[in-house]
């Protein structure tokens, strides 16, 4: 009955994104054209990927709060490199970017690992300590558009397929986290993990190890993210992304993943930055404040709290041996 | 081998010289003050199901962790098949095919029941993923081999406890495990469930398992245990054929220990009626619990973990609501609907979990004894710190609490120190009746005495104290009187002329007494 009810949450979820949409299309008839929900999609392409590594976080009961100031630092330092050799292939940039990211969130994973520091704690110091980086390295200084190369700028760009490639990287990363998270051994660690770190040790799970490895991931596609970033934008400073790692706890806890660990999809995580991706989105071509945008996601994510209380309740104990045939 | 010779006297072929699977030999573990096992010794046979018999504390669970691989023993060799293994963790214990069902299933909740079966070996297919559809079908086949009817694609936590223990069982059977443990596998099952899982333990045992069955329930262990190995006290106290047995003689086995404890229990002349409890049920925990309590009473109440005893006083005190019944204090009618009512009639509840409903661990320990008592600490409605610290000095003091001082947060203090404070936080509301939920559970044998102590001192002050206790010295030691519940009901009441170690082991256990 819980398996229908956590589908039914994601269509629930899925209608009342078609039900945005379609509100929005009262009131500007263009929003819901193919073109302009590609625009959308790219634009929140970013949200989704960040989304998702924060997905398997949380299933482990952790939580990053680093990811933006990830994002940040690793976007910072191949746009260094980009000002430097101007030549290096974007490839080999991308690889830097992710390596550096699943480096800096092995630092975190490490020190809830094996220094046992409460996540919250751990990604709340290294998002500051990720911006201080930033500002040494860059020196406060920013790097704008004509100082990138034109190939770094416009790699997410290119289309292929009708999609442009950052499209494509969101994309590839969903596609990624479906296999991980529903066909290998470690992604069912990591709902193991969450769901009972008690049992997962009777199972042989080592449960700060996985930690350790839902960390490095969130910080790989971070950095991945944070070289996307600054090409999209074109510009590198310390105060980039920055707030956007509330943004991306929101998108999972309103795509139904327990911040108590051990529940949560794929699908979910999607969705959620979906709609926060619509709303944002759509509020200016409507001519609402874009200061709504916090209220209405606000209300979001506590709707979706609500809804995922009520679904667990607690059962008394049955002792009683009259009372066994009632229940 | 010749020395053999003789005692086999059956032919060779019926009966093969049997050998133990799974061999324990000198076994001890310890803890930092405390030895949890000394020289134990435990073997185990294909086909055949052994009962670990003891106590509360006698070692049992200690002896499953080892086992497991989640305790590693101070001293002592394991081998399998007589070659000498060591399992440093979870996984070497599971690789060499030992797996445990536990009294509260461990497993996972929010996966599906397939997923269950198979986490830490799920079937692979290409690429190394795992193979959805075989997992499936070797699901099916499993559950089906265990004779449950359960679809593999559910989520454990729609399951009852008895069906997952199936999922458990089927997931031993997935690792191909050799040895099963049960750790008191029926203890939250109903009788037809129990039933289904003797017949599952007769199909395992057909299969070649060695299974270690871990009960307090005699009808069980003679019903379907081959051997028995009793601990007491962290030792071995007898090891044999259960058909060479009797119910008494593993009674004596379990309790025989020398009285060497002293208890503090001082006499008491008994002064009037405190509370009278009459004919309290609740719709599936307890059923018709009558008893009164007078002034400078201790009662106790002695059964099995699981038998109601927590959940009655929780409903006495006004946490949960029982259906029917009345409570009388010093006479008059009470109404208790909750735990702020109970306080005001006077009776107050130390719950056995001080970590989850005792001590708030993050405020400081005089905080922690006028949490309840504020009304009279403030003054117009602001709190008074010099009227707490004389209330928290006044009450802490008596009970000898060593602290460096009251400021100190309460989750630095030892659980006996703990446990202190959490009284003296009862006692300064000047209670008539205090409940003592498990009060020396966990905590070291020093504090054990100091708690027992002025356990008998509240009553020689003229305070009703109700302990709720699995501890049988504890009980023989302080108790006045004490009741016996199972499966939810009063199984006896015994006074202290009356109370010996067998008879409350008996009545708890559901054995019926020898006609005298």
């Amino acid at each position: 009955m819980t398996l229908k009810l956590l589908k039914s949450r994601e269509i629930i979820l899925a209608a009342a994104i078609f039900v945005l949409i379609g509100l929005i299309s009262t009131r500007f008839a263009n929003f819901a054209a193919p073109d302009n929900l590609i625009n959308v999609f790219n634009d929140t392409s970013i949200l989704i990927m960040l989304a998702l590594g924060q997905m398997i976080v949380i299933v482990t009961r952790c939580i990053d709060l680093s990811v933006a100031s990830n994002l940040a630092l690793a976007g910072m330092i191949v746009a260094i490199i980009n000002t430097m050799v101007p030549g290096l292939p974007v490839p080999i940039l991308l690889v830097i970017s992710v390596l550096v990211g699943a480096l800096m969130g092995a630092i975190n994973g490490v020190l809830v690992w094996k220094v046992d520091i409460p996540p919250i704690v751990v990604t709340l110091g290294t998002l500051t300590i990720f911006r201080g980086v930033i500002f040494l390295i860059s020196d406060g200084q920013w790097i704008n558009a004509h100082e990138m190369s034109d190939g770094f700028k416009a790699f997410p760009r290119i289309v292929f397929l009708g999609l442009p490639l950052l499209s494509w990287f969101a994309i590839a990363t969903v596609a990624a986290f479906v296999l991980l998270v529903t066909r290998t051994p470690l992604g069912r660690a990591f709902f193991a993990v969450g769901g009972n770190p008690h049992a997962a040790v009777y199972t042989g799970i080592n449960v700060g190890y996985t930690r350790f490895v839902a960390f490095t991931i969130s910080g790989a596609i971070a950095g991945l993210a944070g070289y996307l970033w600054v090409a999209r934008y074109a510009v590198a400073y310390v105060d980039i992304a920055g707030g956007f790692e509330l943004e991306v706890v929101a998108a999972c806890v309103i795509g139904g993943i327990s911040i108590a660990g051990g529940i949560g999809s794929v699908g979910g995580a999607v969705l959620g930055a979906l709609f926060l991706g619509i709303v944002k989105n759509a509020l200016p071509v409507v001519n609402i404040s874009p200061f709504w945008q916090l209220a209405i996601s606000g209300a979001a994510i506590i709707i979706a709290v609500a809804f995922n209380a009520s679904s667990e309740r607690k059962k008394g104990r049955v002792i009683l041996k009259k009372a066994e045939q009632i229940t | 081998m010749p020395a053999n010779d003789h005692i086999e006297k059956t032919p060779a072929s019926e009966a093969p010289v049997r050998k133990p699977i799974l061999s324990l030999r000198g076994i001890s573990k310890e803890f930092p003050g405390v030895k949890a096992l000394s020289d134990v010794s435990l073997d185990l046979y294909a086909g055949e199901v052994t009962a670990l018999v003891g106590e509360n504390g006698a070692g049992k669970s200690t002896m499953v962790k080892i086992l497991t691989g989640i305790y590693q023993p101070s001293a002592g060799t394991i081998s399998i098949e007589d070659s000498p293994v060591q399992f440093p963790n979870a996984h070497a214990a599971s690789d060499a095919g030992v797996t445990a069902i536990h009294q509260e299933t461990v497993l996972f909740d929010d996966l599906t029941v397939g997923e269950n079966i198979f986490i830490g070996h799920e079937p692979r297919g290409r690429f190394g993923l795992i193979d959805k559809a075989k997992q499936l079908r070797q699901a099916k086949e499993l559950l089906k081999r265990v004779g449950a009817e359960i679809d593999p694609n559910i989520r454990l936590k729609d399951l009852g406890i008895a069906n997952k223990h199936m999922v458990a069982v089927a997931r031993a059977l997935s690792i191909d495990a050799r040895v099963v443990i049960m750790d008191e596998p029926t203890a939250a099952l109903s009788h037809k469930e129990i039933a289904e899982l003797y017949e599952l333990v007769e199909k395992l045992k057909a299969d070649g398992k060695a299974i270690l069955f871990i009960s307090h329930k005699f009808d069980e262990i003679f019903r379907i245990a081959d051997r028995f190995t009793v601990f007491r006290d962290g030792q071995m106290a007898g090891e044999g054929k259960i058909s060479d047995v009797t119910e008494d003689q593993l009674v004596k086995m379990m309790v025989g220990r020398s009285v060497d404890q002293i208890f503090p229990k001082k006499e008491v002349t008994l002064g009037e009626e405190v509370l009278t409890v009459a004919g309290y049920s609740h719709p599936t925990e307890f059923e018709d619990i009558n008893f009164k309590l007078r002034k400078g009473e201790i009662l106790g109440f002695y059964g099995l973990v699981g038998a109601g005893r927590s959940e009655f006083m929780q409903a006495l005190f006004g946490v949960t609501k029982p259906s029917k019944g009345a409570v009388k204090i010093a006479g008059d009618i009470a109404v208790i609907r909750t735990p702020s009512e109970a306080i005001n009639h006077g009776i107050v509840y130390v719950p056995e979990d001080r970590g989850k409903q005792g001590a708030v661990l993050g405020l400081p320990i005089f905080q922690n004894v006028t949490l309840p008592s504020l009304p009279r600490t403030s003054h117009k409605g602001f709190l008074r710190m010099a009227e707490e610290f004389k209330l928290a000095r006044d009450y802490t003091e008596r009970l000898d609490l060593r602290a460096a001082s009251l400021d100190q947060e309460i989750g630095n203090l030892s659980g006996g120190n703990q446990q202190k404070v959490v009284i003296a936080k009862w006692l300064a509301t000047e209670p008539r009746v205090i409940i003592l939920d498990e009060p020396t559970k966990g905590i070291d044998i020093g504090s054990k005495a100091a708690v027992h102590e002025f356990m008998g001192e509240l009553a020689a002050n003229g305070l009703a104290v109700i302990m709720v206790s699995s501890e049988l010295p504890e009980i023989l030691g302080m108790a006045d009187r004490v009741i016996v519940m199972r499966e939810g009901r009063m199984a006896g009441e015994f006074t202290r002329d009356e109370m010996t170690p067998e008879r409350l082991v008996r009545s708890a256990a559901g054995i019926l007494e020898k006609a005298a």
